[in-house]
């Protein structure tokens, strides 16, 4: 396959960005997008060029490292997979692509493709934990904890930190994020005791990272590699008027 | 405490949607009024309606907590706005990330704001000359002589499309801002902001197309 | 130099309670000032960094990625061990230990599995309790599966993401030390020497990936918690930037490495699609339950699957192995696989490759019994190959997995650098030469948990109250040594990229030190990877400086390392003349082509002592005493 590449690179954070075009020819629709992107910067390497820098790790949707804004869409044209798990057969030869960094005020660009997204490591420092000292738990079965319940929780605990809702919000929220840990913890009896501190310490810290706020549109449910709903949103928003009435 | 309550990016979208909540409440009273201007009584009855809605102390009170909460509604959607905005300084080339979402939720403030400057050359129609001076017409005339001007009337037409898709999204994404949300109620709720979101901004349509078709039959 | 196994006296229950009793303590008030450098923030370092804050310790903590939550734990899938016998099935500690002894085939250290069997169920409490949601059943216990080599259930598990609510468990267990201002946390650093003063460890050296900035680091202690070293073979089911430079680095400062060629290939996981490939991708052994291994019986049989009859198919594994089946341990399976490849029966557009059939489970079952057991597995599976599994039978071939060997440790988990300690995977300790399923996990909590935080207050009670001493020369020789390693790489300007020396050297590895080795074939990796070194620090090209943001001289860093760790390997897999757990020396099988362990003559670790640059290494060899287990050939038929 081949395909028409507009790819946007960046030196550093201060610097202007501008899209870059490259064609690459020989592309199996086996390969992953990511494999693609080597294979363009093996070239580029070859022929005493930059190679595009763009993150990745783990390559089976799990670590959320990696993350390109693709053709207009967080993650690319497939839903409810990662960038890593994106594969060409998903394009058609001869197409264009676009691939951008994710854009957020709270996330700004490192080079090329990679962004900053400590922000999201501050928000979870700010109260995205059970305080529970090693050694001083209960035994496990001590608490039973209803099944639909720990499956609800676990549903909002498979984020995986991508900020493909912060990417594809058109305000850059990261509502998406902070609820799902919210409701992950709130859900769980363990998580119950510190509930309302932990929801006021994180939304302020996301407010102070520059996220926007939410407008309930549904884009970051629909991009969510993990498709965690937007009830766990709800679940935040309810979270804090508790917090802030009781 | 309650301060608490309206901080932040969340507490700011708690003022939206209790604010509009309120305004749609307002929307099915100021409604239920506005059909006895379809009475054929020569406007009789609406006149005395407002006559009552412009001397009672509790409508007048209830007034100011209306302007209030179109106030706050309205800051407060700019305030989220310029925040939502700054969140984002630098735009995507190519962006598709509106393919999940719908026009309506995605053009809240510019709805808003269309339906706010309707909101403004409304007052000015009806409000001004009738609440703040003494106007020698009665409310009901005031009524016919403006949409007997199709101008007048195809911008009130336009204004509640607009209110339609304003409300289309705003109706049930309170709820969602609110936490109040169930697997069994929300599709419920969204149901009911849809007809909601029609049924309020067409009846408001029809007044004035009355009036207008009503000119030429006679 | 001596190896100090460091074991307590005493019967084998008794030894880590004797242990925490003999370990000196720190005074509470004292442990503030100790400086604890922790490098690497998976299950092991996460959990150690976060204890021993909260222990008191000033902790500083280091990882390559971009947050601590991408470490590689977050990619197991099937769940932890821990002898709870939640089931009353029979479970408990001692079973634990035995099955863990024995599925490592008689290679790993007593003393330290039983530990780890003992403290298995001590993570489970702990990481109920913030707040990981394992499975539960309907009465809201938790929930239990079974794994391979073991009879009981006692496998905890949260769907197949387990790894991922550990880790995240752990992170939020570090983050809340951060938040307190107990550690410090250091992403994009990565660790590239280890500084030695008098012996002990003191510091360590770190490039700031953003920057390239190289910075010391002084502590009173340094931890490492890096991982293992799969991605040797290139291709491996480890992330992208899993690596060995802190555990080859900290070796060559002294630090003895354990059982190198003790490397762990997972027969399930998805073939190699292409010269492209970047990574493998494992499918959970669970899926071996119900799915049901065979290739044709005709060599070069090309039709599809379903066109072939069932008298022309060969399900080798329930032919060779009646009693276990398709759940033979995962050596077992993993030589079958490869030994019917090499006859030329595999399928797929490579031949290497198995079919992993599901249609008489479905038969059986039905689709939806089928999918609930394994529908994210399938789901993944057509994902990556576009192919449903539920119709055609899956393409399955093994891959690099796990290393059991590592830094060598005693006890305490030191290194034979003082001071120096090294947890999870990144040790060779608990495994032996095979690693049974759920049981990293486990390990790499155990030690950062409930190990690390005692022993490691032992070392530094001991070592007294000395401030770090950050401006000893060794500091600054070390970053000098760095930073002219940096510039070698940048000024060689030759014509092959990275990736294609790393894929060479992978090449080389999987063929001649994979899951089966000769003699013949590892003096010729030896001499392989020898010259392909010469060539990767003549011809290796990479662009950009040193001083700035630099995937390709990242990677060319590990490179380099893995280059010298391959000869290491291949050096330790010609020494071992045994087949045992995952080394397998065609030499030595039995008539029916199992491994054939030789415990006269190997029943010890065999502990490499870096000698210089081009030098061969020293064997030390750690007895294993095997006073409670018996052993015993394993047999799987």
């Amino acid at each position: 396959m081949k395909f028409t590449l507009k790819i946007w690179r960046q030196a550093g954070p201060q610097d202007l960005g501008k899209l870059e075009t490259h064609s690459i020819d020989g592309i199996s629709p086996h390969m992953s997008f990511l494999e693609m992107l080597d294979v363009l910067n093996e070239r580029l390497i070859r022929e005493g060029k930059e190679p595009v820098a763009f993150e990745s790790d783990c390559r089976e949707g799990i670590c959320g490292a990696c993350g390109l804004f693709i053709n207009g869409r967080a993650h690319g044209p497939e839903e409810g997979i990662t960038t890593c798990q994106l594969h060409m057969r998903s394009f058609k030869d001869g197409d264009v692509i676009y691939i951008e960094p994710w854009r957020a005020k709270a996330f700004p660009v490192i080079k090329d493709l990679i962004v900053d997204r400590s922000a999201f490591d501050r928000i979870m420092r700010s109260g995205g934990y059970i305080s529970v000292n090693t050694g001083s738990a209960p035994e496990a079965n001590s608490t039973p904890v209803p099944k639909e319940v720990a499956e609800e929780a676990f549903d909002a605990a498979t984020c995986i930190g991508c900020g493909a809702c912060v990417a594809t919000c058109k305000n850059a929220s990261a509502m998406l994020f902070v609820a799902a840990k919210v409701s992950h913890l709130a859900l769980l009896p363990q998580g119950k005791v510190e509930r309302k501190q932990r929801v006021a310490r994180m939304l302020q810290t996301m407010d102070t990272e520059g996220f926007g706020a939410c407008t309930n549109t549904g884009a970051c449910e629909a991009e969510c590699p993990k498709k965690i709903s937007i009830s766990h949103i709800a679940r935040l928003n309810r979270e804090h008027i508790l917090s802030s009435l009781t | 405490m309650m301060a608490k309550l309206f901080q932040g990016s969340v507490g700011k979208k708690i003022s939206m949607s209790l604010t509009g909540l309120f305004l749609c409440l307002f929307l099915v009273v100021h409604l239920s009024g506005n059909l006895l201007l379809l009475k054929n009584d020569g406007g009789v009855a609406f006149n005395q309606y407002s006559e009552f809605m412009s001397t009672n102390p509790l409508i007048r009170i209830s007034e100011i907590i209306l302007a209030a909460a179109f106030l706050v509604h309205i800051i407060t959607a700019i305030l989220l706005s310029l925040q939502n905005q700054e969140a984002r300084p630098d735009r995507y080339v190519l962006d598709r990330s509106y393919v999940h979402t719908s026009f309506a939720s995605r053009t809240m403030i510019y709805t808003g704001s269309l339906v706010f400057i309707f909101l403004v050359i409304h007052l000015k129609t009806f409000f001004v000359p009738h609440r703040l001076f003494h106007s020698e017409q009665t409310m009901y005339q005031t009524v016919k002589l403006a949409f007997e001007n199709p101008f007048y009337t195809g911008f009130y037409v336009v204004a509640m499309v607009l209110l339609t898709l304003h409300l289309w999204h705003g109706f049930q994404s309170a709820f969602q801002s609110l936490g109040l949300r169930h697997r069994r109620y929300t599709p419920l709720i969204e149901k009911l902001g849809m007809g909601f979101s029609i049924l309020i901004p067409l009846g408001f349509g029809l007044i004035p197309l009355y009036f207008f078709f009503r000119q030429f039959l006679k | 130099m001596k190896l100090n196994s460091n074991i307590p006296e005493g019967p084998i229950e008794q030894k880590w309670s004797r242990r925490k009793f003999e370990l000196k303590l720190v005074n509470p008030a004292n442990k503030k000032k100790f400086h604890i450098l922790v490098v690497g923030t998976g299950l092991a370092g996460a959990s150690a960094a976060a204890s021993l804050a909260e222990l008191g310790y000033n902790v500083s903590v280091f990882c390559y990625q971009d947050s601590p939550r991408r470490a590689h734990s977050i990619a197991a899938q099937g769940g932890i061990n821990a002898a709870k016998n939640y089931q009353n099935d029979g479970d408990s500690v001692w079973r634990l230990f035995y099955d863990t002894v024995k599925g490592g085939d008689f290679r790993a250290r007593e003393a330290n599995v039983y530990r780890l069997a003992e403290l298995s169920v001590n993570i489970i409490d702990q990481c109920v309790a913030q707040g990981v949601p394992f499975a539960r059943d309907y009465g809201g216990y938790l929930a239990n599966r079974s794994f391979g080599g073991a009879q009981v259930s006692r496998t905890f598990y949260a769907r197949g993401q387990t790894g991922q609510q550990l880790l995240l468990g752990a992170y939020g267990a570090l983050n809340r030390q951060i938040d307190r201002g107990k550690v410090r946390c250091y992403p994009r650093h990565e660790m590239l020497d280890l500084v030695v003063v008098d012996g002990r460890a003191k510091g360590i050296v770190a490039r700031d990936l953003v920057s390239g900035r190289i910075r010391t680091f002084a502590g009173h202690a340094v931890v490492l918690a890096t991982g293992g070293y799969g991605n040797v073979y290139y291709l491996s089911t480890n992330a992208m930037g899993s690596n060995c430079t802190a555990a080859w680095r900290s070796y060559k400062r002294g630090a003895c490495f354990g059982n190198p060629c003790f490397t762990q290939i997972h027969p399930t996981c998805i073939p190699v699609s292409g010269h492209y490939q970047s990574k493998l991708t494992l499918m959970s052994e669970s899926l071996r339950n119900d799915g049901r291994v065979w290739v044709p019986l005709k060599k070069g049989d090309t039709r599809p699957p379903h066109q072939i009859p069932e008298e022309e198919r060969d399900y080798f594994l329930e032919r060779k192995y009646p009693s276990f089946g398709n759940l033979v341990p995962r050596d077992v399976a993993a030589r079958s696989i490869k030994e019917v490849c090499d006859e030329g029966r595999g399928v797929g557009h490579t031949g290497l490759a198995v079919y992993l059939d599901f249609a008489q489970a479905i038969q059986e079952q039905g689709r939806e019994a089928i999918e609930q057991k394994y529908g994210n597995l399938f789901e993944m599976y057509e994902k990556i190959t576009a192919t449903d599994p539920y119709k055609e039978p899956m393409q399955i071939y093994p891959a690099v997995h796990y290393t059991m060997g590592g830094l060598w440790v005693d006890y305490n988990l030191m290194t034979t650098v003082e001071g120096l300690f090294a947890l999870g995977e990144c040790n060779f300790s608990d495994h032996g030469a095979n690693r049974l399923g759920a049981s990293a996990l486990m390990q790499g909590l155990a030690d950062g948990y409930f190990i690390i935080p005692y022993t490691i207050g032992g070392y530094l009670a001991q070592l007294g109250m000395k401030p770090v001493e950050e401006n000893h020369p060794a500091f600054e020789d070390a970053k000098k040594s760095v930073e002219k390693q940096l510039e070698k790489l940048l000024s060689i300007r030759g014509e092959k990229p990275v990736d294609e020396i790393h894929r060479q050297l992978g090449k080389i590895m999987w063929d001649q030190v994979g899951m089966a080795r000769s003699k013949e074939g590892l003096e010729k990796a030896i001499e392989e990877i020898q010259k392909l070194r010469e060539e990767f620090w003549h011809n290796v090209r990479l662009p950009g400086q040193k001083d700035q943001l630099n995937l390709e001289l990242e990677k060319a860093g590990r490179v380099a390392d893995f280059l010298e760790l391959g000869e290491l390997i291949a050096i330790d897999a010609l020494h071992r003349e045994e087949s045992c757990g995952g080394h397998f020396r065609v030499e030595h099988q039995t008539e029916e082509g199992e491994a054939k362990r030789n415990d006269e003559k190997f029943a010890y670790v065999a502990a490499w002592e870096y000698q210089g640059k081009d030098k061969k290494p020293k064997l030390h060899k750690e007895k294993l005493e095997f006073e409670y287990v018996e052993l015993a050939q394993r047999s799987y038929k």
